[in-house]
């Protein structure tokens, strides 16, 4: 049997098999904590700091200013609230938009009920933030602006270096999730202009659990953890030294190869669209068509719902059939009775987000793979409209964004 | 997450399609909450039993594979029994539902009953 199509990257990645390798010595030999003066502290500490460097290097940054964290989950809450703590003195205004991740929106509606007021920008319907209403809502008691730099759902790459402009001239912070982008895309934390950006090591064939924010020298913010004095006091608990270590060696493997794997992956992605254009009715794009991630596809089945799609590929009733992995933003995945907040911020009425299909592909995907894929997807889309009671082929395709 | 029964019936739907000329219809949930369902009776008028029953389902695994199991629930029941075809009669019967699967995607049943009242309102009983 052939193997699985993973294409849920935007979720997670798989582990490249040299990050493994690295981490390997970290978890067997050398147990040592970064913290402990002895030879095998001071062996996982050189570990680390080697791992700061590499990701530094990645991002454009100073290895000081990059502060290790479980993931990017804990980097956009300890930018949100950290920053805002820090700063109650000043202002309780936040700047960000409708169309963020949850873990942004999330540690904000917590604010919301401390006091803290956030306003929440629109998205057009490609879901590109509009710089100028940032500029326009900065008030004399903004604090924060917080903006994804790509979208994990639409793919849709945000216009990060203007609104860095916009917040450095008016001197209110800027804080960039920089989850899906960073070992995919070029991140340069000084021409994006972000004070804070937050990275996910294993968004990018690094291993799970283990991120950083980067926090640009003079930011003021406060510790989320408190307890040793770990990461200048400023990220307490022991380091996760192995889960460093790979997402240092998975920094240096993304400098070397990502510049040519974005490129590559940009032509599939164009394939991929075309052929679903082409071959799939009913069918409507999500998000922008150029501002977006290389690896990143999203669109729309009229009439059918995404679980069913999704739970069809990855169980094929055919025999010898390869298990096809997506995801989607319909209510059923997502653990509420909404679909996806994201595909509701680009004005798409509900129906046609619960039938949304995301396809996230990875460095080393092949042409035939997407194809295997695509046809699977045809061949689930038209069994499931024969079984939908609301479906009537029209055979109209439409850009839903830009 | 599914039972192995769930996804028997997700994956290979007993009673799928529309009854020719049906003497019941019952139509459930919409689409902006991700499910529709749509279930088509003929009924046997002498024996008051269900002689064919189909379904048509937007929805997700749940939704579908309630779907298909209602139907084979149903099919050869008296009216008065069918109509005692419960939720939990429906998710006990396929082994278990996840909790959140329990209410929003579980309407089948519903269906049933609508298109058992659309029958006796056709017939006058």
């Amino acid at each position: 049997m052939q193997s699985d199509i993973f294409l849920d990257n935007a979720a997670t990645t798989r582990t490249d098999a040299a990050v493994v390798k690295a981490m390997f010595p970290w978890l067997e030999q050398n147990f040592g904590s970064p913290a402990t003066l002895y030879w095998l502290g001071t062996q996982a500490k050189e570990a680390v700091e080697e791992a700061r460097q590499q990701l530094a290097e990645l991002i454009g940054a100073e290895a000081k200013d990059i502060f290790f964290t479980s993931g990017a989950t804990e980097a956009n809450n300890w930018a949100i609230k950290g920053v805002a703590e820090a700063l109650a003195d000043k202002g309780k205004n936040i700047i960000t938009n409708g169309a963020e991740h949850h873990s942004i929106l999330k540690p904000l509606s917590y604010l919301e009920k401390k006091g803290w007021e956030v306003t929440y920008l629109p998205v057009d319907s490609g879901g590109l933030v509009d710089p100028d209403a940032v500029a326009a809502a900065i008030r004399p008691d903004t604090v924060l602006i917080t903006t994804v730099h790509a979208n994990h759902e639409i793919g849709t790459i945000q216009p990060i270096a203007e609104i860095g402009r916009i917040a450095r001239e008016r001197k209110v912070a800027f804080h960039v999730n920089a989850a899906q982008t960073v070992g995919h895309i070029p991140v340069d934390v000084d021409l994006l202009g972000a004070d804070l950006l937050s990275v996910s090591g294993h968004k990018f064939y690094g291993p799970k659990g283990v991120g950083a924010l980067y926090v640009r020298r003079g930011t003021r913010i406060m510790p989320l953890f408190h307890g040793g004095s770990q990461e200048k006091k400023r990220r307490a608990g022991t380091h996760n030294v192995p889960g460093i270590v790979g997402m240092g060696e998975a920094a240096r493997i993304a400098k070397r190869e990502m510049n040519d794997e974005a490129a590559k992956l940009t032509n599939l992605r164009d394939h991929v669209f075309d052929w679903a254009k082409e071959n799939i009715d009913d069918i409507r794009i999500n998000g922008h068509r150029s501002q977006r991630l290389p690896n990143n596809v999203n669109f729309s089945l009229e009439g059918i719902e995404g679980e069913s799609i999704m739970l069809s590929l990855s169980y094929p009733t055919v025999p010898e059939a390869r298990r096809v992995y997506i995801s989607t933003g319909s209510a059923c995945v997502s653990g509420s009775l909404e679909p996806s907040h994201i595909l509701l911020a680009l004005g798409m009425p509900a129906e046609l987000a619960h039938g949304s299909v995301r396809i996230t592909m990875a460095k080393g995907d092949t042409q035939a793979d997407l194809d295997y894929a695509l046809k699977a997807i045809a061949a689930v889309a038209e069994r499931l409209r024969e079984m939908s009671p609301v479906y009537k082929k029209t055979r109209k395709q439409e850009m839903h964004g830009a | 997450m599914y039972s192995e029964k769930v996804m028997d019936h997700f994956q290979n739907p007993r009673n799928m399609g529309e009854v020719e000329n049906p003497d019941g219809v019952g139509e459930v949930g919409n689409p902006q909450c991700g499910d529709v369902m749509r279930i088509t009776i003929k009924v046997d008028e002498t024996e008051d039993r269900i002689e064919d029953v189909k379904f048509k389902t937007l929805g997700c695994g749940a939704a579908i594979a309630t779907s298909s199991m209602v139907t084979e629930l149903a099919k050869g029941k008296r009216l008065d029994e069918a109509e005692e075809i419960s939720k939990k009669v429906v998710a006990d019967a396929l082994g278990g539902l996840p909790p959140q699967k329990m209410h929003c995607s579980n309407l089948a049943s519903d269906g049933l009953r609508k298109a058992i009242e659309d029958y006796r309102s056709r017939h006058g009983n």
